[in-house]
């Protein structure tokens, strides 16, 4: 394949903890034949800030828990053809998640005023930071996503069946063995 | 004369009162179930067990046997209909399966995987459901409740002790525990009860004893859900 025709995959983490991205990275040597048939499009691993508009495949770890990562899974929504979902928190919310049984306000009081040890907190305010969301959501609730690879993390393994399958045209499939939700 | 009827083509044998699903069981062949357990009288709820008699959708847990029907179980529709409601008892609790110490020994876990479950498909309800810690050996995660009514059955008709009851109505309908504080600590229920095995998701777990097994080695990682669960074996 040249580079032409080489197609383009971007990644992002939202309210993830990268644990995804470093089991991506678990597929070890076959990185170099990965990189034979896709470049990297905006992603953690080239540090380009924003997806090119012509992307193929979209990769998205973690939820959404702030205003940021909804508008990040919005332009990836927009720019690449196929959006994965990787790992539990992606596709059901995960660790973030379970904030979700507790009001906002309650997290932000104990967190920035009640705990102990905190003298004149304060909840953060700047105009830069994205709003926390009042819950965390899966991604798939406020985007269209075609495919999904559960686990926490999924497997190296998981995620190199998932890619290959797709670049060979295949619908992707998991056996026993690499599926799992843990 | 021996009494047979096909399932996906295949001749299983019966014997007069049994169940599709304990046929089906007794001759090697899975079909998915949730609610259902051998050793109980059925309860029909999950609807995990649908298969298609004669081209009607039935419970295969509470639908006797008869001689020449033809049953339809591992067909894509039938399947897809299963993947459906298993997604909507996910999405209708709180299953986290990584900090679960249930996973990899759990039914509804297991039974996802066998469908292909990629996604939980739905909104998410995250519901608020306190965990019950009141009990010296046992603890209660509500979350993870797909009201089977296991241990409902199994409190009442083994140990007899009626523990457990199933209370409100359709979706608000939820496990309780009768006490008059609604506290497992206030009932007479010991880790000996038949109730305390068999709840096929993480409700009712065994204090200090977490991740026990390590990944790789749990019931459902060895082998996959269709394997394990048929009476044979």
């Amino acid at each position: 394949m040249t580079a032409k025709n080489k197609l383009k995959v971007a990644t992002t983490s939202l309210a993830g903890c990268f644990g995804c991205h470093m089991s991506f990275l678990d597929i070890d040597e076959r990185l170099f034949t990965l990189l034979e048939h896709i470049e990297f499009d905006r992603s953690p691993l080239t540090d380009i800030k924003t997806c090119s508009p012509d992307c193929d495949i979209g990769i998205i770890e973690g939820g959404l828990c702030n205003a940021e990562n909804v508008h990040v899974l919005r332009e990836f929504r927009k720019n690449c053809k196929i959006l994965i979902a990787m790992g539990a928190c992606a596709i059901n919310g995960g660790l973030p998640a379970q904030r979700n049984h507790l009001p906002l306000t309650t997290i932000l009081e104990e967190v920035y005023h009640t705990s102990p040890g905190l003298a004149n907190g304060m909840i953060p305010n700047d105009p830069e930071l994205p709003l926390p969301l009042n819950k965390v959501h899966p991604i798939h609730e406020v985007v269209k996503i075609d495919y999904f690879i559960p686990g926490c993390p999924p497997s190296g393994d998981a995620i190199w069946k998932v890619l290959t399958d797709l670049l060979a045209g295949r619908e992707p499939e998991l056996g026993h063995g690499l599926m799992h939700y843990d | 004369m021996s009494l047979t009827f096909t399932l996906d083509g295949k001749t299983i044998p019966f014997t007069e009162g049994q169940t599709i699903i304990q046929a089906a069981g007794a001759a090697g062949v899975f079909i998915p179930h949730l609610c259902y357990h051998p050793e109980f009288k059925p309860h029909g709820s999950c609807k995990l067990c649908t298969v298609k008699v004669n081209g009607r959708h039935t419970a295969s847990c509470t639908m006797r046997a008869s001689a020449g029907m033809v049953v339809e179980s591992e067909t894509e529709e039938i399947n897809a209909e299963r993947r459906a409601l298993t997604q909507m008892l996910f999405v209708e609790g709180n299953h986290f399966c990584p900090s679960c110490e249930k996973s990899g020994n759990c039914q509804l876990q297991a039974t996802a995987y066998h469908l292909g479950m990629m996604s939980p498909h739905y909104d998410h309800f995250f519901p608020s459901r306190p965990v019950d810690a009141s009990h010296p050996e046992v603890l209660l995660d509500f979350n993870r409740c797909i009201l089977c009514s296991l241990c409902v059955r199994a409190s009442r008709d083994v140990d007899g002790k009626n523990v457990f009851a199933l209370s409100g109505r359709g979706i608000r309908t939820h496990l309780i525990v009768n006490a008059k504080s609604g506290q497992l600590g206030d009932t007479d229920f010991t880790l000996d009860d038949k109730a305390a095995q068999v709840c096929p998701v993480g409700v009712i777990l065994k204090k200090r004893q977490g991740f026990a097994v390590p990944i790789g080695e749990r019931k459902y990682d060895k082998a996959p859900i269709s394997d394990t669960m048929t009476e044979g074996k």
